[in-house]
């Protein structure tokens, strides 16, 4: 085995979530360069899982900043529902008054038509 | 007194305008410096956690609760990281700024031990700022945050093979870059 053929495979065996085939492992024991490489991996993972402990400490003003977009976009969306219960209420006045006058000009037309067929 | 962020997400999600509130006083540092490490700049790391926590805000009701609060606001966080970094489309690490305070939150060990550490985060810290974003954005999901293959691929827009193969690239960079071999480094300095 060659050490190109583990190239891929030593960082995922050294986060753990591969387990190197017997071939391989073989050839780690036997490989300085492959030993080192893994070691390597392990450091650099071991420093990245580190930094998740550490916080960068963000400028001043930055929670009342989201705190006002936060308030702001409330305010946006109050507005946006008030807007929209008067839209479909103003179109349910109008859909009422339409269905009125279509029901008034039906009634009328068929008093006319007996009144009509009355004469005749 | 310590905070509880699940009680404070269950009375947001009843529409405590103010439990919203304290959830993100409680988290918004985290948050922050998960923005800041996947945009690399201070200005969009501002603007995306902003976005992140209106997202928040508004798909509350979704969140179920069978993950921590701080796993559900990183997704959100990389997602909009991601929308955000797709649209500048280029690099602004050397808008950088150095003087940012750190602030490690580890328990102290031995001089040596740490100056050590200390070294090494350092040249760990210039060496992702010299990542591209979309590899930057996969090995601090993965290896920093911890998140799974499937939900960086979700939220990064890409499929679960592409991400590993991003991480892969990633950590062979880091690698290279904070372990050069000796003939190299001479190389370097030659």
């Amino acid at each position: 085995m060659r050490c190109e053929q583990l190239t891929g495979s030593l960082s995922d065996a050294a986060d753990g979530s591969v387990l190197l085939d017997g071939p391989s492992r073989a050839h780690v024991e036997h490989c300085l360069r492959c030993q080192a490489e893994l070691a390597q991996y392990r450091k650099l993972l071991r420093a990245l899982r580190a930094l998740r402990t550490e916080v960068l400490v963000p400028a001043p003003g930055l929670l009342p900043e989201i705190l006002l977009h936060l308030e702001q976009a409330g305010e946006r969306r109050a507005i946006r529902s008030i807007l929209t219960g008067r839209r479909v209420a103003y179109l349910g006045g109008i859909a009422a008054a339409t269905a009125a006058g279509a029901a008034g000009a039906i009634v009328l037309a068929s008093r006319s038509r007996r009144r009509m067929s009355l004469a005749g | 007194m310590p905070v509880d962020v699940a009680d404070l997400v269950v009375a947001a999600r009843d529409g405590d305008r103010h439990a919203f509130d304290e959830l993100v006083r409680a988290t918004y540092v985290e948050t922050y410096t998960l923005a800041y490490r996947l945009t690399g700049n201070e200005e969009d790391a501002r603007d995306v956690v902003q976005e992140a926590y209106l997202r928040a805000y508004k798909g509350l009701k979704r969140f179920r609760g069978d993950a921590q609060f701080s796993t559900w606001m990183y997704r959100i966080t990389a997602n909009c990281a991601s929308t955000f970094l797709g649209r500048r489309q280029r690099n602004r690490c050397e808008e950088l700024t150095e003087d940012l305070s750190t602030r490690d939150e580890r328990p102290a060990a031995s001089p040596e031990v740490q100056a050590e550490a200390t070294a090494l985060r350092e040249r760990l810290q210039v060496a992702l700022r010299a990542l591209p974003p979309k590899l930057r954005a996969v090995v601090i999901l993965r290896d920093v945050y911890d998140l799974p293959h499937e939900a960086i691929a979700a939220e990064l827009g890409i499929s679960e093979s592409a991400a590993k193969v991003r991480l892969h690239r990633a950590r062979k960079k880091l690698r290279d870059d904070l372990f050069a071999r000796p003939s190299e480094e001479q190389a370097h300095a030659v």
